[in-house]
């Protein structure tokens, strides 16, 4: 602690402060590191044992936490941590370049902590910036629209060691981007609309909308959300104080998307009221929204709006004036995991632990959020259901089309004129989409992220819809001038980066995969590799712990069958023999010619089998 | 009675028991390594993947249902489970001939019985320095294949929480609680039930190492298949004899 | 080896990489049945011929990882010329004792070993061209070449050894059951 002037009695007192700001709770032990890092700039080994120690935690368990997330450190970082957005995305509009012009004006490896401590420059996950990109973060705040100006204007910033308040404005900006309005972007209702027509509904009848409506969850599982509402109502608490919560997933990390960020920018009065509205449907008294770090910036304005309600008693103990009806909303922030957007990671990082998925059974319904019944459900799936309690389950269900009603937000970008947010009713085709977005050259497009479906051009009739082609909503667009076999590459190395490391299958073999695509890159691939990705496909698809290493190969599966030619022109070799004898072959035209020169021959020696 | 069908089997089982639970108490053998008869199953070495009812499913943590057909013995299922030996062998430094648990180890005992004659992958060759500060046990982090089992072991039946997981994906790993990060500054103690948990060679006594010699060890006398055990569970060889 | 095989004598080749020539001295292991072997086997390159370069082949044994620049070209050499290789011992398999040095920087090994380390003056790393370079890592040698069959062991008992020849001789996939297959 020497090194960076932090006594132990000033680290106690200020890691105390923390502690106590939290209530001592074990349960935030997350927050409380972010917190504690804020302070800190990085998360040495005494403080964990002061945590450790104030939260009546085994220390092990402490680091073992801090661990886990990609933004907190163990190690001394740069004062100023640049990270940029790694998604295709950005690359396509030259963050690599970008990256490597910041670490030459500042005179850094990329990946290494300048020798003063200043700043360190990487890489990081999709920031969900892809509609306004290159992306990064600086200390954790979103920083958009880079271009080689914007970066040495940055490199000066940092080596002046301006405070990051004091550089402008415009560079976090972060537009919404809204290209299509449909029911939802359009909607205008006032805050608390939608909690009073619930209420004015009762629980039972809200809950029979929404089967009317038959909504289905946005975050890409699609499963029907009355089902989970009316099982978390129906089920029991479980200890001395049963209770049951919502859950929000605002862990938006599925590359190429960004309809959430725009939610929770424009509409959050729309999600507070359905989760309000979720909390009076099933009896819960408590709501938890938990933001992807990357969305830090949004946290003041959101809990502004949290106040605000209270103000207004839509959020506390009698909800417009209801007594008996409580419901209250806190804010926990992730810390960087992808894998924290699976919904029993997301509960287990929410009470403090590391993001690993559960087993299931039980579903979070039964056992969620401290082992008490939860809905957990995300941000567009809440505002819908906002909209439902307006506007009734009939006419929701009159939109879109049967098995995917209402409609659906989705992120576009990539190669196109108007990247941003499109709200189409479902059943909306591919093409549509594409046209209207000003995609002129297309070649793929990559559907609900790398864990989703890589479409190409014959595809694009196909229709956005629970029946057709599933969708959390990202289209990332490929013209047909982009390298697909480096769009999947950028997505292997997504996963093994992401994978949490629970299980076997999940944790080697992300790693081995984008293995495989680094030799291929190399150029010292052969068919050995392609056919050792689909094994590993084979076996993750079935034998993961959870969806992410289930569909950690997809994209690799989806190229390969439709761009293979990507693939095989980095191949060193197709390691192929015929099946015939090609000297024999030519023995017929020897015995004519009567030639019997070397060229009348093949003398091969035995196939070389090199790697 | 209620049962399951594995492999056309048919065994009884009781409400709450998983598919291994069952399977073991007939004494048949279905691969694990992070499992342990004595403790809450995890499910996360994937060793112990079946097939019930047409799903890919872990044993370990599947609630037995009556009625179900479990495939469990089947070129498909061990050739994934082969694959995933070969997985932990080369993400770790899995050198049998210089490792003193050769024999009773269940990670080479499986690799054995699934007939692994190759990693196949390329090895990873991690840096995982040893720790030998403990006066009484060798921590090799080397062979660590995060099962988890002394974890859980000091967390559930020593109370003291010895170890724990950090870092994620490929660079999880095992942690001690000290905040040197040395074995010997924690509470540890072999006579801790998270000292005899190791299914291979991380967590060693100290100059016990070769008391039996090899080839008389518990897996070079009978395949692993053949020693299928419920709770209580026997401990290694070493300590049977 | 297929109806060629059947009708002629098998050319066998074997060579040690990086070992220490155990898995041979377990070959010869399998005592009086050299008699049988050699009935049914020529050997091509191999330390019991002294052939030194491998010619066209059936069968090629490897022992030993690859540390060195040699090791590559040897190993090159016999997988050119044989239509089966076959990895035997761990550190062909696995890279083995040798491949004990692979978590340490190659450059601060030769530095302490030739210049730094104790009792040395006047140091210098040995620079003879006659001498192979080192690789940074020691590799298994199936990350080199691609393997078609492997016999595991510190090194394999002659009894596997034998078992896995005489099977592959008759044209029977090789199996090593229990107790046969060993890792050490």
């Amino acid at each position: 602690m020497g090194e960076d002037g932090i006594e132990a009695e000033r680290l106690d007192e200020l890691l105390l402060g923390i502690v106590e700001r939290h209530g001592g709770d074990p349960g935030r032990l997350l927050q409380i590191l972010r917190e504690a890092q804020d302070a800190l700039t990085y998360l040495p080994a005494a403080a964990l044992t002061v945590i450790a120690r104030a939260l009546g935690l085994p220390r092990a368990r402490v680091e073992g936490v801090a661990g886990f997330y990609s933004f907190l450190h163990l190690a001394p970082v740069g004062r100023y941590r640049v990270l940029f957005s790694d998604n295709i995305t950005d690359r396509m509009l030259g963050s690599g370049e970008l990256l490597d012009r910041l670490c030459n004006r500042l005179w850094i490896e990329r990946g290494k902590v300048s020798e003063d401590g200043l700043v360190s420059v990487d890489t990081t996950s999709c920031t969900g910036m892809c509609d306004q990109g290159p992306a990064l973060l600086v200390n954790g705040r979103a920083l958009t629209r880079l271009s080689a100006e914007r970066i040495d204007r940055i490199g000066d910033l940092i080596r002046a060691q301006v405070p990051l308040a004091d550089w402008p404005g415009e560079y976090f900006r972060v537009d919404d981007n809204i290209r299509r309005r449909d029911v939802l972007l359009s909607s205008q209702w006032l805050a608390g609309e939608a909690l009073r027509a619930a209420i004015a509904r009762g629980a039972e009848a809200m809950l029979e909308e929404m089967k009317r409506s038959n909504l289905r969850g946005r975050g890409g599982a699609g499963f029907t959300t009355h089902i989970k509402w009316e099982s978390a109502r129906r089920a029991t608490g479980r200890g001395e104080r049963p209770t049951r919560y919502v859950v929000c997933n605002a862990d938006e990390g599925e590359p190429g998307t960004f309809k959430d960020r725009v939610l929770l920018t424009s509409y959050a009065d729309l999600l507070f009221d359905g989760m309000s509205v979720a909390g009076f449907t099933i009896g819960a008294s408590r709501g938890l929204v938990y933001l992807r770090a990357e969305y830090a910036y949004l946290l003041p304005s959101l809990l502004e709006n949290l106040e605000r309600r209270r103000q207004s008693g839509l959020l506390g103990e009698a909800l417009c004036g209801q007594s008996g009806v409580a419901f209250d909303i806190e804010i926990h922030l992730g810390a960087g995991a992808y894998v924290c957007g699976e919904e029993t990671a997301l509960l287990e990082s929410l009470e403090g632990k590391r993001g690993v998925p559960r087993i299931r059974p039980p579903f979070p319904v039964s056992e969620g959020y401290l082992g008490q019944p939860t809905v957990v459900n995300n941000v567009e799936t809440l505002c819908k259901a906002a909209l439902i309690a307006i506007e009734g389950g009939a006419w929701f269900a009159g939109l879109g089309t049967k098995q995917s009603t209402g409609t659906k937000l989705l992120s576009v970008s990539g190669d196109v004129e108007s990247p941003g947010i499109y709200e189409y009713p479902f059943g909306v085709s591919l093409a549509q989409v594409l046209r209207d977005c000003g995609a002129g050259n297309a070649q793929a497009v990559q559907v609900s992220g790398p864990s989703g479906s890589c479409l190409a051009t014959h595809e694009f009739s196909r229709r956005f819809a629970f029946e057709d082609v599933p969708t959390a909503g990202a289209c990332m667009v490929f013209g047909a001038h982009r390298d697909m076999f480096e769009v999947a590459r950028n997505f292997a190395h997504f996963f093994a980066h992401e994978s949490c490391g629970f299980c076997t299958p999940c944790r080697v073999g992300t790693s081995l995969v984008a293995g495989c695509m680094d030799k291929i890159a190399n150029g010292h691939g052969s068919q050995y590799e392609i056919n050792e990705i689909f094994q590993i496909h084979r076996l993750l698809h079935v034998a993961s712990h959870c969806g992410l290493g289930q569909a950690a190969c997809n994209p690799l599966f989806d190229t390969l069958h439709r761009f293979r030619p990507a693939y095989e022109r980095r191949l060193r070799s197709l390691d192929f023999a015929p099946a015939f004898d090609l000297d024999q072959a030519l023995a017929a035209a020897r015995q004519m010619t009567g030639r019997d020169d070397a060229a009348a021959h093949f003398n091969e020696r035995p196939l070389a089998g090199e790697a | 009675m209620k049962t399951i069908l594995l492999d056309g089997l048919p065994l009884p089982f009781a409400d709450g028991q998983t598919i291994m639970e069952a399977a073991t108490e007939a004494g048949i053998f279905i691969p694990h390594l992070c499992h342990h008869p004595e403790f809450k199953p995890q499910g996360s070495c994937k060793l112990c993947t079946v097939k019930a009812n047409g799903r890919y499913v872990s044993a370990c943590t599947l609630p037995a249902k009556d009625g179900m057909e479990v495939e469990n013995n089947s070129p498909d299922l061990n050739d994934k489970r082969r694959t995933l030996l070969q997985m932990l062998f080369v993400e770790g430094n899995h050198f049998c001939p210089s490792c003193e648990k050769s024999g009773n180890c269940m990670l080479q005992a499986l690799a054995y019985e699934l007939e692994m004659l190759t990693p196949h992958f390329e090895q990873f060759y991690p840096d995982r320095p040893v720790d030998a500060s403990h006066p009484e046990v060798l921590l090799d982090f080397n062979r660590c294949i995060l099962c988890e089992l002394c974890v859980r072991a000091s967390r559930d039946v020593d109370g003291k929480n010895v170890f724990a997981l950090s870092g994620r994906g490929i660079r999880k790993h095992l942690i001690v609680n000290a905040e040197s990060g040395r074995l010997a500054d924690t509470d540890f103690s072999l006579a801790d039930k998270a000292a005899q948990v190791c299914p291979v060679g991380v967590i060693l006594q100290k100059r016990k190492g070769f008391a039996i010699p090899i080839g008389r060890r518990r897996y070079d006398v009978e395949p692993i298949a053949m020693q299928v055990e419920c709770a209580p569970s026997r401990t290694s060889g070493e300590q049977e004899s | 080896m297929g109806t060629v095989a059947a009708s002629r004598k098998v050319r066998l080749a074997t060579t040690s990489l990086a070992g220490c020539f155990g898995c041979h001295m377990s070959f010869l292991d399998i005592d009086e049945r050299l008699f049988d072997l050699i009935e049914r086997v020529d050997f091509d390159r191999s330390p019991l011929t002294d052939i030194k370069h491998c010619g066209a082949c059936d069968i090629g044994l490897i022992e030993g990882g690859v540390c060195n620049a040699e090791n590559i070209h040897v190993l090159r050499e016999f997988r050119r010329n044989c239509k089966v290789l076959i990895a035997i011992g761990a550190c062909a398999i696995n890279g083995g004792l040798p491949a004990q040095r692979n978590h340490l920087d190659l450059g601060q090994c030769l530095q302490e070993v030739y210049l730094t380390g104790p009792g040395i003056v006047h140091g210098q790393v040995p620079n003879d061209p006659e001498l192979p370079l080192p690789l940074d890592k020691v590799h298994p040698i199936h990350e080199v070449v691609r393997v078609d069959y492997f016999i595991p062991g510190c090194p394999p008992s002659g009894d596997a050894i034998w078992k896995f020849l005489t099977d592959l001789l008759a044209g029977r996939t090789p199996r090593l059951g229990h107790p046969l297959l060993h890792f050490d």
